[in-house]
């Protein structure tokens, strides 16, 4: 196996991070590893349910099916460095995933099919639990660098010249200019 | 050499604000011979610093304190705390602005006149005429380099324009072209020539763009009679027993509260802050406010009537690449009763960034719905709306009745109804921009509501007669000699189109008043 092919999670393993089961304590926080190997994460302040829910929460509130679990997961990581800093976040978003659970019977929101959880939401959408995990999403996600190229924004350009000679003018398909 | 003045030095003109009122208003005086300190609330923040980052740019320059908002605008619902998108920095918008620089219409300078009594709409004529303006129009546009005057060449047209064009054509428009834009087209006045960088909103990297920051301050600066004094915030205007006007209070950088004296104030802190400073510099003498004997301070609060379309197209478009607001269609602007509604509205290209388009396109929308529109980000055009939008009133910034900021002093509220007139012209503009998509093979088009306000107006307004508005035809208060306000908040009505342009050409007109009234000694 060489090391340019590992993913996550085979690196960390490989990298002497313990991944017994999904989570595993470093340092004074929690790593949680998707069973999936899609992403990775380091919690200082939610328990594990609430994290990994937390994430099909963000990919159900803004769905990009061309982005991966990754770049969601890295939004959670934005909300728990916000619930390690003030307790009242972590609890709300534990609340708010708790809530979730109790939307339909017994069954974890998780665990419900695409149509529940959206209903489940939309029950909530005015709440500030979801209120909180939509605006860590828009900085979170569309905000991230990593995030642009997937729909074809270019960021700065300044520090390349602008576009002057790179494309300001490149469509191509008008047939009137 | 730059100046220096001393604190208890009362011969000064003191202009608060740096922006395209205060910035050029200082630099005129400064040409003249006039001393002249303008106390500016934000921080100098220089070209280089300038980031093509939409968020972070956002908290760098913007205008962050707090202001609470009221109506049924939706900027209320969408961005309680944020009714305007303003520069808290040396240059003030000048560097937010997109450039676009063009003259009201004859026509908007008589809304009374021309459009009659509209219910609930509180026109006025303005004292002025566009024949007054237009030799000061002339040198403004010389001075900013606009493009399509004075020789100059337009810009080169980007793919966002070159959609919009295109769509316009096919409609039957027949004035569209990359506009009038304060962006040199060429090197000129010892600024380069736009590179098409995009990221016009959030500070030119280039120094194309003309702003007071890398234009007027300078340039006045390099009389050594100009000193400008960043991060000083004007917390109250003091006057004498005879109600002249004798200095300013302000926070220095350091949070200390200084007096500087001065022979003359011109207030140019933008229409939220103007009648906030006129409002909070209430004394025994003027109970409801320096300059108010009008009860008009704050009322009139004019945003423009705005909106965006947005389009995707089978192919990639790129929109973001290039001069953010190089084009427009013009056919829309005149006043065309049989519209069903009054005073008209230009459509100007725009676009965001993808960052800014997730938290503008449609604020508040979630899910696959909204989504969706956002995979199409690359196929993406838009353009603006900015339409004349009526006086009102009760559209007003006034103080809170109870939440202060940091210097103890109440935080502005901004109250605005969209009139019925309003929402008659956006909903035509939106019909219109899906006309100009449509015909150019738009899959699916959008209409984004209002952005908080970068066009803030009226809240001093210009009027003949005393009772009826703030300041007279040369901005000067009614009440007040020695006080003007320099800024939009002078305009009468607002005009189709965007105010930098008159708000520079007023204030080119206001120095020479000023130099002839202190010569005369009147003030």
């Amino acid at each position: 196996m060489s090391r340019k092919g590992m993913n996550r999670r085979q690196f960390l393993q490989t990298s002497g991070v313990a991944v017994a089961g999904t989570a595993a304590a470093v340092g004074t926080g929690t790593m949680l590893v998707d069973p999936k190997g899609a992403w990775a994460m380091s919690l200082q302040a939610l328990d594990e349910h609430t994290a990994t829910t937390l994430v099909v929460v963000c990919r159900q509130i803004y769905p990009h099916d061309r982005l991966g679990d990754v770049y969601y997961a890295k939004v959670v990581e934005g909300l728990d460095g916000k619930a390690a800093k003030d307790k009242d976040v972590g609890k709300l978003l534990a609340d708010g995933v708790a809530s979730l659970d109790k939307s339909v019977g017994d069954v974890k929101w998780m665990d419900l099919s695409d149509g529940y959880q959206l209903d489940a939401l939309k029950q909530v959408e005015s709440t500030k639990f979801f209120q909180t995990v939509r605006g860590e999403l828009i900085t979170g996600l569309y905000n991230n660098p990593d995030v642009w190229r997937h729909f074809g924004y270019e960021g700065a350009s300044a520090e390349f010249g602008g576009y002057i000679n790179r494309g300001f003018n490149d469509i191509g398909w008008l047939k009137d200019t | 050499m730059v100046a220096k003045y001393d604190l208890n030095d009362d011969g000064v003109v003191v202009i608060v604000g740096s922006g395209a009122g205060g910035g050029t208003l200082g630099n005129e005086l400064a040409q003249k011979g006039i001393d002249v300190v303008i106390l500016e609330a934000g921080p100098r923040i220089e070209m280089d610093d300038f980031v093509n980052d939409e968020w972070q740019s956002f908290v760098n320059i913007s205008w962050l304190d707090k202001r609470t908002t009221s109506g049924n605008w939706r900027v209320a619902h969408d961005f309680p705390n944020l009714p305007a998108w303003i520069v808290k920095a040396v240059g003030g918008s000048t560097i937010h602005w997109a450039g676009a620089s063009l003259r009201f219409q004859e026509h908007e300078f008589k809304t009374k006149t021309t459009y009659g009594d509209i219910a609930g709409a509180n026109l006025l004529d303005w004292p002025l005429t566009l024949a007054d303006l237009e030799p000061y129009y002339a040198k403004a546009e010389s001075k900013m380099g606009v493009t399509g005057t004075n020789g100059i060449p337009r810009l080169p047209g980007n793919n966002n324009f070159h959609v919009l064009a295109a769509g316009a054509k096919r409609v039957g428009y027949k004035e569209f072209h990359t506009g009038n834009m304060a962006i040199n087209s060429q090197p000129r006045d010892g600024r380069g020539s736009c590179q098409q960088i995009g990221f016009c909103f959030q500070g030119c990297k280039s120094g194309a763009k003309w702003s007071t920051l890398m234009a007027e301050i300078p340039k006045g600066e390099a009389t050594g009679k100009l000193e400008v004094r960043p991060q000083s915030q004007v917390l109250q205007i003091q006057h004498d027993d005879a109600g002249k006007v004798t200095g300013v209070l302000y926070a220095d950088k350091d949070g200390n509260q200084q007096v500087q004296k001065a022979r003359l104030v011109a207030v140019a802190g933008n229409s939220i802050e103007s009648p906030r400073l006129l409002l909070n510099s209430a004394s025994s003498k003027f109970p409801d406010g320096m300059a108010n004997s009008s009860g008009q301070v704050g009322r009139n609060y004019m945003r423009h009537t705005t909106g965006s379309v947005y389009a995707y197209f089978e192919k990639p478009v790129n929109m973001y690449r290039g001069t953010t607001m190089a084009g427009i269609i013009r056919d829309e602007a005149p006043n065309d009763p049989k519209r069903g509604f009054v005073g008209g509205y230009e459509m100007e290209t725009l676009s965001l960034g993808l960052p800014f388009m997730a938290a503008f396109l449609s604020p508040g929308a979630w899910g696959r719905d909204f989504t969706s529109a956002l995979d199409m980000y690359e196929n993406m055009a838009g353009m603006w709306i900015v339409g004349e939008d009526m006086p009102q009133q009760t559209n007003r910034v006034s103080l809170h009745a109870s939440e202060k900021d940091k210097y103890g002093l109440p935080i502005p509220d901004v109250h605005f109804d969209d009139h019925a007139n309003d929402l008659a012209m956006r909903s035509h503009a939106y019909k219109s921009g899906t006309a100009v998509y449509d015909a150019v093979g738009a899959l699916r088009v959008f209409e984004t509501p209002p952005y908080p306000s970068t066009h803030n107006l009226g809240t001093n307004r210009m009027a003949e007669n005393a009772r009826d508005g703030v300041v007279n035809k040369h901005g000067q208060t009614h009440d007040i000699k020695n006080l003007f306000v320099s800024d939009g908040s002078q305009f009468t009505t607002g005009a189709a189109e965007n105010p930098t342009l008159t708000i520079v050409t007023l204030a080119i007109r206001q120095a020479d008043y000023i130099a002839d009234q202190m010569g005369k000694k009147e003030i």
